[in-house]
């Protein structure tokens, strides 16, 4: 593909950019803000990612990741302002994440160990952590905050921390990882998935794309799980002080 | 200084939350194997200082003795097994009425015997039979009784009890009442008891405090609320601040 077409391409942008003026909705700045960044973001990634290629160097594909991490991490931790220590908790479960699953492929030789595999891969798996951190961060904050009286009643009959948040804790587990499985079972039957797509337009072989897509998608099954399990445990003794006591503002309610 | 007896012990306990002062310089002692009931109008600061006493909250200063050893060298889930609540609002958490009652065992990884199970609620005027229901199928005042039976289970050697009576009608409100005073007579467990109901406080308590903007006004035995001598005591009893 080359500029003139995505030039043309640009049409793609017009189109809701006219409805929007004609019909007032008001979208037109964020359109040409969205349409604007992403050239730009993409087109410095493209670049960067072709001197990380070029050069094979270990320390240009760590430093890749170790940015990805800082951008989720920035990205996803205003969802869990109110758990002490988020940010912390957030670097340790995507480094964790990252690390376990880039272990499982190098080490066991699924993928090869170059910067063509392990980037893209990596931003698979950062990315998806990050949204499953968002998910979980939203559903267990909420959880607190819903069942607080559920919480101090367990504390008060002489239930530990953990005893008293499970319940919550495990009902955000599970609404953040619900999405990924789910989508997997429709998977192919509704739409096709953009990684795949993007392998088959660029002539690689179906079947190929086909097995390599499944391989991302056992991946993100892995990422799912382990992210919310992980931000879980790591966050739930911070609502706790060392008196076993609800930690924070919410507490005091009745008189 | 140590007295002798005390169940429960506050001297110049204070405790603030979000800029509210909720409990001024509370000193004080309820007595062993007492029934004290605790009056006063609403936001006095009667439901913190059960919360302080069964280690939910923790005081900004001052300090909390239970049986004569400071509520601090206690390890919680010690503490909050001896030192047993029922609030006014009887939370339920979501399943069975038997999932409910047994939770205080659940916790410890044990289970309660069927046989204890109906003893507990025929205790607190629950139907055998009600064992199987959902708790979201019961009124009211039957979740106010099962919130009881509950707080039974961990057989606390301290009672506090929050407006448990408040949504009953009056013939379950005096089972409860012999419930609690035989559990006072039989097992020596001291009460103490929160109340709207000026009668009931007089009726059941031995002593009474009088809580007002956080303060311990008046205490002594429950008798004193025929006559107090603090002049905004004798406007409460009047029914003048609610």
């Amino acid at each position: 593909m080359s500029f003139l077409t995505l030039s043309i391409s640009l049409l793609f942008v017009i189109i809701p950019l006219v409805l929007s003026k004609t019909l007032n909705l008001g979208l037109e700045k964020d359109t040409i803000i969205a349409s604007v960044r992403s050239i730009i973001q993409l087109l410095v990634v493209g670049y960067v990612l072709q001197f990380v290629f070029n050069s094979e160097n270990i320390i240009y594909i760590i430093l890749m990741v170790l940015l990805m991490i800082a951008a989720a991490t920035q990205n996803a931790h205003r969802k869990g302002a109110a758990i002490k220590g988020i940010i912390w908790k957030l670097i340790v479960t995507f480094t964790f994440v990252e690390v376990l699953t880039q272990t499982i492929l190098l080490g066991l030789n699924i993928t090869p160990a170059t910067a063509q595999y392990i980037i893209p891969i990596s931003g698979m798996v950062v990315g998806n952590s990050m949204v499953l951190s968002i998910l979980f961060l939203n559903r267990f904050t909420s959880e607190i905050e819903t069942h607080q009286d559920e919480t101090e009643l367990i504390l008060s009959l002489g239930g530990t921390p953990k005893q008293a948040i499970h319940t919550q804790l495990i009902a955000s587990i599970q609404a953040s990882t619900i999405p990924t499985i789910e989508s997997q079972k429709t998977i192919g039957l509704v739409q096709l998935p953009g990684m795949m797509s993007g392998q088959i337009i660029a002539g690689a072989d179906p079947v190929q794309a086909v097995l390599f897509q499944l391989l991302v998608l056992f991946l993100l099954l892995t990422t799912a799980v382990v992210t919310s399990i992980m931000l879980g445990y790591l966050s739930y003794p911070t609502l706790f002080n060392q008196r076993m006591q609800l930690a924070g503002s919410a507490v005091e309610r009745d008189e | 200084m140590t007295v002798a007896g005390d169940a429960i012990r506050f001297e110049h306990v204070d405790y603030s939350t979000n800029g509210l002062h909720i409990l001024k310089n509370v000193t004080g002692a309820i007595s062993e194997g007492k029934i004290t009931t605790l009056v006063g109008p609403s936001g006095a600061g009667k439901t913190t200082l059960f919360k302080l006493c069964n280690g939910l909250q923790s005081p900004d200063s001052g300090e909390i003795f239970i049986k004569d050893k400071p509520i601090g060298s206690y390890e919680p889930v010690e503490l909050r097994r001896n030192v047993g609540m029922a609030l006014q609002k009887a939370t339920m958490i979501s399943g069975s009425v038997r999932k409910n009652l047994e939770l205080p065992l659940t916790l410890q990884g044990k289970e309660l015997a069927e046989d204890s199970a109906r003893e507990l609620l025929k205790m607190v005027g629950l139907d055998k039979t009600d064992l199987q229901k959902k708790t979201k199928d019961l009124s009211g005042g039957q979740q106010q009784k099962l919130s009881i039976a509950r707080t039974l289970v961990n057989q606390p050697d301290i009672l506090l009890l929050d407006e448990i009576t408040s949504s009953l009608d009056s013939v379950s409100r005096q089972d409860i009442e012999e419930l609690i005073v035989n559990m006072n007579e039989q097992y020596g467990t001291t009460i103490v008891w929160i109340t709207h109901n000026l009668q009931q406080a007089l009726s059941i308590g031995d002593d009474t405090w009088v809580m007002m903007d956080g303060e311990v006004v008046e205490t002594g035995e429950s008798s004193f609320l025929r006559n107090p001598q603090n002049d905004r005591v004798k406007q409460f009893v009047r029914g003048e601040i609610e």
